[in-house]
């Protein structure tokens, strides 16, 4: 295929750690040889070199936190066929996203001396707040694989398909010692989307939801185990207020937890 | 009186969004401004209230390119607050895991960032065009990186593994020997190395500055020492706040960093490391120095590549002492209790001097959170040496003119995301 009849695909950053983007560029040799079927005609991370628009595909990172990302994202919807929000960040507004609760304007006080300079938004909220989105990957970071799989779906003329199933599945598959039960560690895993393998528990730990919330997500089942595991409450609703905290599922989880606290209160003799 | 406005869109391949404002006037600079777009994303302020345990799956978030260096800081300072006595060979486990992440993020700024500006390519890809065999054993090098830093974290980005106490849980002695031979393989590479990056062509720079790193009597410094700097100054964490104060730019959503006394800049990072330890460096770190023509003292930032090549080899020269050595800890954690007060602690991320410091609760939560990332203490430095640079270069057409003050910010290998993108350059010339 010639430069001119290769898909082109560009990558854009909001509010982000640049995770997800190292996600791709630590796809080395994968990306080298995508090189010879895509066109990356934008990615500022790894290239000076740069063209505008009409792309095919378009990877988003980030989370909308800033006045000036709302007009940018809607612009690069507009130049963009297939729009892929990549990570945490841009599929549920990210570990930023736990301001979104809080007054941010209090956040810029306690961390600016001069608040006025720094222009922000009350909240970071994931791209399809603002967009249509045709495909979301979750992840802090997203998986390597996940990635490779959907440009290489789309490149074949298919809808990429990713799975919603949940760690603890996962975990079930490979035979994982289930850290929940042999260990008491607190765990997501049973309402967490699979995408990273089942890896915090292979690596003797909880999993902490950064792949987002599996389908269904039994919220209300695992927030009561883990308040009968002796957490106190607080710890349980920020088990969910955390990387992935803003996904709806996980947001009504940590209020229905901090709910029930209050309802015990009133029902207790 | 024309004006001349010229809108360069990126200095791209630097982490986090910025950009570079230059207004000259009859060849002298009016205004040069160094901004940054990063959106705040608020991490002091939403770690407060958290529990201690959630710090290390809090903090790597700031900086997808150096996640060890936060969670290292962190769990090293909340350890001494709480008097935690690692288990046995934590310590050089967690040395090992810094070593992947300074070969992975030292030889990623070499060839992907910094070499395709030295050579005039676009990017490395372009660049792999002209020198395949070349960018394909710095590739190899950067995934052996990155994989030691997944088999001892899980993943490379966001490890999982560690905690405050210790590792959830510690790689076995074979996972790890099976790196000894690709390590060897990778500390031979080394020196040609040097000689390539002594090839590039350098831009003269003269300038004086004072550079600050963390000290230790007896390996590199990482994890573990005091602070110090050219200019003569002996501090520590403890004292950090009080010699180094953070100012609030008007164009800039970042603080910088001044020494508290005197207002001055200063430097930190790779450059600044070799300077203030360079009779620790084991040997084949030396000669990569000597090879890259770096002695010291060396002031002159364009030598920070030369000092990230020597020190990817003592990265990779620690990673074989240490995993020869290897026994797993045992137990994996220690048990930790947690106890109010002051947690400080620095360590040696692969920019600079990290600093964190958390005031905590008796049960446990944060109150308040403090990190000083290495990009936010170089800010003032970059800019300082921008205003010392261009003038040299002002004669150059636009498009030189920018890929110089590209090469001079490059030389601090800005991850802007932890301190602050893509920096853009605003010339106004009339
Ligand atoms: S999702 Fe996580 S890894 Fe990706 S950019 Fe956001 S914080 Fe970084
Ligand atoms: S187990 Fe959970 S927290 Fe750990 S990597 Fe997987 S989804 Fe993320």
């Amino acid at each position: 295929m010639s430069a001119s009849t290769k898909p082109r695909v560009a990558v854009f950053k909001m509010a982000s750690c640049d995770g997800c983007q190292l996600q791709i560029l630590d796809a080395e040799e994968a990306l080298l040889d995508l090189a010879g079927a895509i066109n990356i005609v934008n990615f500022a991370e790894a290239s000076s070199y740069m063209e505008p628009g009409p792309y095919d595909v378009t990877l988003v990172e980030g989370s909308i936190s800033a006045p000036e990302q709302i007009e940018q994202v809607k612009e690069i919807r507009e130049q963009s066929k297939f729009l892929i929000a990549i990570g945490a960040c841009a599929t549920s507004g990210g570990i930023q996203a736990l301001r979104n609760t809080q007054d941010a304007g209090a956040f810029v006080r306690t961390i600016y001396p001069t608040p006025e300079y720094v222009k922000t938004l009350a909240t970071s909220t994931p791209i399809a707040d603002h967009v249509r989105v045709d495909l979301e990957l979750t992840g802090c970071p997203i998986d390597r694989g996940q990635l490779l799989g959907a440009l290489s779906a789309l490149l074949a003329g298919a809808m990429p398909r990713i799975s919603t199933s949940s760690v603890c599945v996962e975990c079930k598959r490979r035979g994982y010692v289930c850290v929940l039960v042999a260990k008491g560690e607190p765990c997501l895993g049973p309402v967490t989307r699979t995408g990273c393998g089942a890896l915090c528990p292979a690596f003797g730990r909880g999993c902490y939801g950064c792949f987002g919330p599996s389908q269904p997500p039994n919220t209300d089942a695992l927030g009561r185990r883990l308040v009968d595991l002796g957490l106190p409450s607080k710890l349980v609703a920020d088990k969910f207020r955390f990387i992935t905290g803003w996904a709806p599922a996980f947001r009504e989880a940590a209020d229905a937890i901090a709910d029930g606290r209050k309802d015990e209160e009133v029902a207790a003799p | 009186m024309t004006h001349r406005s010229v809108e360069v869109p990126v200095i791209a391949r630097v982490e986090g969004e910025g950009a570079l404002h230059l207004k000259v006037k009859d060849d002298q600079i009016v205004d040069l401004r160094l901004e940054i777009y990063e959106p705040p994303r608020f991490f002091e302020a939403f770690l407060a209230g958290r529990h201690f345990s959630e710090v290390p799956d809090i903090v790597p978030r700031i900086c997808g390119i150096c996640p060890v260096a936060y969670q290292m800081s962190a769990v090293h300072g909340l350890e001494r607050l709480f008097r935690t006595q690692v288990p046995e060979g934590t310590r050089e486990l967690r040395r090992l895991l810094y070593c992947g992440e300074w070969i992975e993020s030292h030889i990623l700024h070499v060839f992907l960032l910094a070499a395709p500006d030295f050579l005039g390519y676009d990017n490395a890809i372009e660049l792999a065009k002209d020198e395949p065999a070349l960018v394909k054993m710095a590739l190899d090098i950067k995934r052996l990186g990155n994989e030691l830093m997944a088999a001892i974290g899980g993943r490379e980005i966001h490890p999982v593994s560690p905690r405050v106490g210790g590792f959830s849980k510690a790689p076995r002695r074979k996972d790890l020997a099976a790196f000894l031979p690709r390590l060897e393989w990778a500390l031979g590479q080394m020196p040609g190395i040097a000689d390539v990056v002594a090839g590039l062509p350098m831009p003269p720079f003269d300038r004086p500055a004072e550079m600050v790193s963390m000290v230790h009597s007896d390996e590199y410094p990482m994890n573990e020492g005091d602070l110090a700097s050219t200019g003569g100054r002996a501090f520590d964490a403890v004292t950090f706040e009080q010699v180094s104060r953070e100012v609030h730019v008007e164009h800039s959503n970042a603080l910088h960093s001044v020494m508290a006394d005197t207002g001055t800049p200063y430097f930190v990072g790779p450059l600044a490391r070799i300077n203030l330890n360079a009779d620790r460096l084991p040997p084949v770190a030396r000669e990569c120095a000597a090879r890259a023509g770096l002695s010291v003292p060396e002031p002159d930032p364009f030598f920070s590549m030369a000092a990230r090549v020597a020190e990817t080899a003592v990265a990779i020269e620690e990673a074989i002492r240490i995993i020869g050595a290897y026994e797993p800890p045992e137990p994996q954690m220690a048990d930790v209790v947690p106890q109010a007060g002051r947690a400080v602690w620095v360590t040696e991320a692969p920019r600079g001097i990290l600093y964190h410091r958390y005031d905590v609760n008796e049960d446990g939560t944060i109150r308040e959170a403090k990190i000083v990332p290495p990009t936010a203490q170089n800010l003032r430095h970059m800019e300082e040496d921008l205003r010392r640079f261009v003038p040299g270069v002002l004669d150059r057409p636009d498009e030189e003119l920018t890929r110089l003050c590209e090469m001079v910010v490059r030389n601090y290998d800005p991850c802007i995301s932890c301190a602050t993108h893509f920096l853009r350059l605003d010339i106004e010339r009339s």
